[in-house]
């Protein structure tokens, strides 16, 4: 176990090596010269000198690109370029945002999506399963703008149910958060319910639940008590390679409703041609993404007694 | 006289599909959708960019005002329609880069295994560990904003999908007796894959590629009103963005005229995507990757796979 933790983290190397290549090629190689974005087009040879030196960027590539890995080494990505700030607190502060952004509605969603795609399971070929089926793809052929653009007027706007946007620290967050949450439920309901009720009748043809149909079984606990511990392995392989993203919260969410989470910063940085935040971002995310990849394997492992770590 | 019969996966699947009225429909939406990007590929739209009346007149019977007017006074319903060429367009275009690439690279890995398998696997868990929006974000900045740049970045991200589930059947398939046979006849390489493993396999590329157009059509919307999208204002995202602020001002046509149209193609590629999906691969019945996620089409079998 411990030997295949270990084996497992050295296969990220290569990963973080191949995304910290492509990083650099894109922003420091290809990219546009961030110094010519924030001196403008007027700036005297001097200036232009005194930032790349500041900067770092009047070594060669080959320097520059060693003191990038030893950034992702160290997990010092330095300071902002335009900001100024430190960038792990920056990315600190902006992650904790996104999470309490997307983390409660990815919880409750999963809840929530599992019983209603359990219930829709239960009711096959019904007029239920039927409904439900064509209400989740019409729910999925409307764009997420218009989710957002929608229930933002009519029940902020309109109805004045909930602030419009903003944010403010701690739990004061709630009332601004309430909103969005909903959105994102709303949203993942179509496409998730959809998923786990295939998965569900997957499992509902195997030979397990065809025994304990046969002896005698009820309907109800072959779905609470066999099928749903079977069906846990996909839908927990499905959901938790989404949890790095959430870290990232949502773009569009943190837009529309001026919440300053970790893409908001990301857009910003965009913008300006802040390439320290976006090699920074981009890093921690492969590599949180590398290790809920390693952490589903494990969980895998844990409820399935087929699966061998080796 | 007893009909003819053509034991045919894709015979079989025109058939199921054309028995089914809803399926048709959506077929018809698309092929409408289609007309209207052919025409405004080649010029013969109304110029989006005309004014045809006062600003923000409300819809009226009169063709170029059906869908009303927007601030500058021009038809809602030509920028819609423009917003449609430009839509279908990069659907087809990305899909076109990245469909190809996803085949390609995955009946390679499965086929050869060993160091081959082994880069494109490296490739791909790169390239899918990067935040998909960001890297289309970042290769517009390199090579530029505007509809060229979102096709090549969407495109050549978007094979991982694909290729992924091409190399596990390539795998699958490549031990089996027939082929074992075509390589005993003297069957290079090259045949083997093109002419024994891939017919088995191109079914998944045509419910992909369905997947893909559906995605970078809704990808491009967002991408637009992010502001790193099309930027000449004929896209829906540009629209929808615009027409954000109007409608606290009671301006709900421009928005509404988006919103519909925008609906209707992608029900119509969902529903056919479905019915293809159904239809040619049975395994795979009633699966979902969703519009934009690369999440594997058969879950079941990729937990197995992976462990």
């Amino acid at each position: 176990m411990v030997g295949y933790i270990i084996r497992r983290l050295l296969y990220i190397i290569p990963t973080i090596m191949g995304v910290a290549v492509l990083v650099f090629v894109l922003f420091t190689v290809a990219g546009e010269d961030p110094v010519r974005i924030a001196l403008g087009q007027h700036a005297t040879p001097q200036a232009i000198a005194d930032l790349e030196a500041l900067w770092g960027l009047d070594q060669p590539l080959w320097k520059q690109f060693l003191d990038f890995l030893g950034q992702i080494v160290t997990f010092d990505y330095g300071e902002s370029y335009f900001t100024g700030e430190v960038l792990s607190e920056a990315f600190a502060s902006g992650a904790l945002v996104s999470l309490s952004l997307t983390l409660p509605p990815f919880v409750l969603g999963l809840v929530l999506n599992i019983a209603i795609a359990m219930m829709i399971a239960y009711y096959r070929d019904t007029w239920i399963d039927r409904f439900a089926t064509a209400t989740a793809v019409i729910s999925m052929s409307f764009s997420y703008l218009v989710y957002i653009i929608a229930m933002q007027y009519f029940l902020a706007y309109e109805f004045e149910w909930f602030p419009i946007n903003g944010y403010a620290q701690g739990l004061d967050a709630i009332p601004y958060l309430a909103l969005p949450w909903l959105i994102i439920m709303l949203v993942s309901i179509g496409p998730d319910v959809r998923i786990y009720r295939t998965i569900f009748l997957n499992e509902m043809q195997t030979n397990y639940v065809r025994t304990a149909r046969a002896k005698g079984v009820s309907e109800p606990s072959v779905l609470f008590i066999h099928i749903l511990k079977n069906a846990m392995i996909p839908i927990l392989t499905f959901t938790i390679v989404a949890v790095p993203f959430l870290i990232l919260g949502s773009f569009l969410m943190e837009r529309f409703f001026s919440i300053p989470g970790l893409g908001d910063l990301m857009i910003t940085a965009i913008n300006n041609g802040d390439f320290p935040v976006l090699k920074g971002m981009t890093m921690y995310i492969t590599m949180t993404y590398a290790l809920f990849n390693l952490i589903t394997d494990l969980l895998i492992a844990a409820v399935d007694p087929r699966v061998k770590l080796n | 006289m007893p009909r003819l019969h053509i034991n045919n996966l894709y015979w079989d699947a025109v058939q199921q599909l054309s028995r089914r009225k809803l399926v048709l429909v959506c077929i018809g939406i698309i092929v409408i959708y289609v007309c209207i990007a052919l025409l405004g590929i080649f010029n013969v739209l109304p110029d989006y960019q005309t004014r045809v009346s006062t600003g923000y007149e409300a819809p009226s019977l009169e063709f170029a005002k059906l869908l009303g007017t927007d601030i500058f006074g021009r038809s809602v319903l030509y920028k819609i329609l423009a917003g449609t060429k430009t839509a279908m367009l990069i659907g087809v275009l990305v899909t076109s880069i990245s469909v190809p690439i996803g085949v390609i690279l995955g009946a390679l890995a499965g086929y050869y295994g060993g160091v081959v398998d082994v880069g494109i696997v490296w490739l791909y868990t790169v390239i899918s560990s990067v935040p998909y929006i960001l890297m289309v974000i970042a290769i517009s900045y390199v090579i530029g904003k505007g509809l060229v740049a979102i096709c090549l970045a969407m495109g050549l991200l978007g094979w991982v999908g694909l290729c992924r589930l091409i190399r596990s059947e390539v795998l699958k398939t490549r031990n089996l007796e027939y082929v074992s046979a075509a390589r005993v006849i003297g069957a290079n390489d090259i045949q083997i894959i093109f002419s024994h493993i891939l017919p088995n396999v191109v079914h998944l590329a045509i419910i992909s590629a369905s997947l893909q157009i559906l995605g970078a059509i809704k990808s491009e919307v967002i991408l637009t009103f992010l502001g790193v999208g099309i930027q000449d204002g004929s896209s829906w995202g540009s629209m929808i963005s615009d027409a954000t602020g109007e409608l606290v001002q009671g301006i709900w046509w421009p928005l509404a005229g988006v919103v519909l149209a925008m609906f209707l193609i992608i029900y119509a590629l969902n529903v056919v995507s479905d019915a293809l999906r159904d239809a040619l691969d049975p395994k795979l019945r009633g699966s979902t990757e969703g519009a934009e996620g690369n999440a594997p089409l058969d879950v079941k079998a990729a937990a197995v796979q992976k462990a």
